[in-house]
């Protein structure tokens, strides 16, 4: 009977705590490491060395979170997630911060109580074929067996833009972007469709990159960018405004070389983003130089763009839309004062 | 014997309710009975609570929307305008398909390495130790990588199919066959095939009862097989073909008509045959070994050829062993089939709780509702294996 007790206690207990929860801020800063979703592997914006040091874009996004929350960079605990178990991971609390090419649409953001960061890649959807070929067009694909990662929009946009169309084709998915590339190297499918950047990235992965080929149609918007679980506004402030304070940096001249010396001798704005003054760090709970931070240690947005993808990488993807809103492109950052 | 009875001890009052076992049974089940049922209360409120904190939708709307994807294989009609409650029963019947076909394919191999382990032949006997000892101690996973990626993945592209008759096609996107269409002569095709198969279970009634009573025993084999094609043939030869052939074409990028066996499917259906195969020979020998050898010594004095004391002494016997055995191994071809996920099989895990899920994030639901088939399935298989067990099993004398 005292067992029996003793459970029910327990179960009514359970009852009562399980629905509060601490913020996610004070559990990273509780913890001292942050824990953020990334792929599987994918160059560029995600992928692993031999050492099982992560880099690329998106890795970038988890470091400046952890930068402006705990002063330091590196203190991530990286978890690969496919297309399938990301938002599942996130929702369940696995990780603070989903930082993995995940595009930006009305449901998951309605639905699937996320919220959506920001966008650190504006991104369309495309195709990739076999040069021998011959195709010149996406109009030129009727019939054609596709490879695509299960669980994407890009699973989605090709289904419209084939009925759009009138063309038919053999949807081939797989699990993450890895076995995609194998499926169309080994000739399972003809056509390889998935977002541009990630084209390129699988593009030079091949045995042969020559041998293949990016189809010029981009079918698609993909605005990726970090995810958060919905209701949690002091931890969704810090993740928007980390990301915000990379592309303000890079508006206003500040890099991580030059931070230092702009500590002083900066313009106002420069002096504010960087802590010299105001108290935006404060204001959501985190230290003074947040921003200077996360500009010292991982860099404005232009040269993590430059590192993981631009012209100094294998990636070789010019800026495009991914230009400052004064040099061509749409990117644009709410001021940070 | 007197009449009188001995006087019970009488107690001074009933003993009290309390006291009563039955009524503690009752009481002690009840009460785990609403403990089991307020702890799952608590775990439904909760999670609902909080995924509505959480803004999560829940329900089973989501079933009647368009799903808007596409998927490799599916067994009844459907293309990207068709909603999620379809998708799910696209990957029901790809997943009942392969775990049929797996379940034939490994009962068929599994018996006939069991049995081969028996052989006089040591190269036959040792080769079926070889497979069992390999082909259970390497993961299924691992098997179904290698046959998809190492062996299937290997073969020529579509352009350079290996080519038999200009009818079957092997290449790296599948197996093209002929698809039968049916044409003038298919009714009386079926009917002649209905009739055949009804005069085969009178014949073997008649053969059966020809040897009790006279001892004679005719070629029942033989004479099955001579009804079954005889009667179809001269079917088709008065009411003309049944079926014409669409053959499969290159056409464009693929090749088009005909019936497509998917590579995937293949892949998964050859490694979960030869994984279980392995398993269900194991059970096959356990059960061989279990018959006494006293019985087929018997069988043999009384002049029993070799082939029918397997047949009708030492199978019979064996079955009372392998079947529950065989009922275990069913069911974990089944479970093992969600491996499909690995090398993009549409099966039930893959499409639904894979594609589905994250299309629509309703995993709650999404998972319910596999779970509550994968355990629909298996105790349907459960109950047909122990239906069949009591067939096998030893009937004793009352």
């Amino acid at each position: 009977m005292k067992k029996l007790a003793s459970i029910l206690t327990a179960t009514l207990a359970l009852g009562v705590t399980a629905t509060a929860s601490a913020g996610t801020l004070e559990d990273v800063k509780k913890r001292g490491t942050l824990s953020c979703g990334v792929s599987t592997g994918l160059a560029g914006f995600s992928q692993k060395d031999e050492k099982g040091n992560w880099s690329g874009m998106d890795v970038d996004v988890c470091r400046a979170v952890a930068a402006a929350v705990l002063g330091d960079a590196s203190k991530i605990s990286y978890k690969p997630l496919t297309a399938k178990e990301r938002f599942t991971a996130l929702q369940s609390g696995e990780v603070d911060v989903l930082s993995r090419n995940t595009t930006w649409t009305h449901t998951r953001d309605t639905s699937l109580g996320l919220n959506f960061a920001g966008v650190n890649y504006y991104d369309g959807q495309g195709f990739m074929v076999s040069k021998e070929l011959g195709v010149k067009s996406a109009l030129e694909l009727d019939g054609a067996a596709v490879c695509i990662q299960a669980g994407t929009t890009t699973e989605l946009n090709l289904a419209d833009y084939f009925r759009a169309n009138n063309m038919k084709y053999t949807a081939v998915t797989f699990d993450t972007s890895d076995q995609t590339r194998a499926g169309f190297e080994s000739g399972r499918c003809d056509v390889l469709t998935s977002d541009q950047s990630q084209l390129y990235a699988i593009r030079i992965g091949l045995k042969k990159p020559s041998a293949a080929v990016v189809l010029p149609e981009v079918i698609s918007k993909e605005p990726l960018g970090p995810v958060v679980r919905q209701g949690d506004d002091a931890w969704f402030n810090v993740v928007k405004w980390s990301l915000a304070a990379m592309v303000e940096a890079e508006y206003l001249g500040v890099t991580s070389a030059n931070a230092a010396t702009l500590l002083k001798s900066g313009s106002p704005e420069q002096q504010r983003l960087l802590g010299v003054t105001g108290d935006s760090g404060e204001k959501m709970g985190l230290s003074k130089d947040w921003a200077k931070n996360i500009v010292m240690q991982v860099g404005n947005y232009g040269e993590v763009f430059e590192r993981n993808v631009g012209m100094s990488s294998p990636l070789q993807i010019a800026r495009g839309l991914n230009a400052q809103w004064n040099k061509g492109g749409i990117l644009y950052s709410n001021p940070i004062r | 014997m007197s009449g009188a009875k001995r006087p019970q001890p009488q107690s001074s009052s009933a003993p009290a309710f309390y006291n009563n076992p039955h009524v503690r049974a009752v009481f002690y089940q009840i009460l785990l009975v609403c403990t089991l049922g307020y702890l799952f209360f608590v775990i439904i409120a909760n999670t609902l609570a909080n995924m509505e904190a959480r803004g999560i939708k829940t329900g089973f709307d989501f079933l009647t929307t368009t799903a808007g994807f596409d998927i490799l294989m599916s067994l009844i009609p459907y293309d990207a305008t068709g909603t999620y409650l379809d998708t799910f029963f696209v990957g029901l019947l790809n997943t009942i398909l392969v775990s049929i076909i797996g379940i034939i394919l490994a009962t068929l191999l599994g018996f006939v390495m069991g049995v081969a382990h028996f052989s006089r032949n040591w190269l036959v006997s040792r080769l079926a130790v070889a497979y069992v000892e390999t082909f259970r101690n390497i993961p299924l996973l691992l098997q179904i990588f290698f046959w998809y990626f190492a062996v299937l993945a290997a073969l020529p592209s579509a352009r350079n199919s290996l080519n038999l008759a200009d009818a079957f096609f092997l290449n790296v996107r599948g197996l093209y066959l002929p698809a039968p269409v049916e044409e003038a002569g298919a009714t009386l095709f079926y009917i002649a095939i209905a009739v055949a198969i009804a005069a085969i279970i009178w014949f073997r009634r008649y053969a059966k009862k020809r040897q009790d009573d006279e001892g004679v025993q005719l070629p029942v084999w033989r004479i099955s097989l001579a009804i079954l094609v005889a009667l179809p043939l001269l079917a088709s030869l008065f009411g003309g073909a049944p079926f014409s052939f669409e053959y499969p074409e290159l056409r464009g990028f693929n090749f088009r008509g005909g019936i497509t066996v998917i590579p995937e499917l293949m892949a998964l259906a050859l490694a979960l045959t030869v994984y279980t195969g392995a398993f269900i020979a194991e059970a096959v020998r356990a059960g061989i070994q279990a018959v006494p050898h006293g019985q087929t010594e018997a069988a043999r004095s009384i002049g029993l050829k070799e082939s029918k004391i397997m047949k009708l002494i030492v199978v019979p016997q064996a079955m009372r062993v392998i079947v529950p055995l065989l009922n275990s191994e069913y069911q974990s071809l089944v479970k093992n089939s969600t491996l499909a996920t690995a090398i993009g099989y549409p099966d039930l895990f893959t499409v639904f709780v894979g594609t589905s899920l994250n299309q629509t994030g309703q995993a709650i639901e999404i998972v319910f509702m596999t779970l509550a088939v994968y355990f629909a399935v298996n105790m349907t298989i459960s109950l047909l294996m122990n239906i069949f067990n009591r067939k096998v099993s030893l009937v004793e004398r009352k």
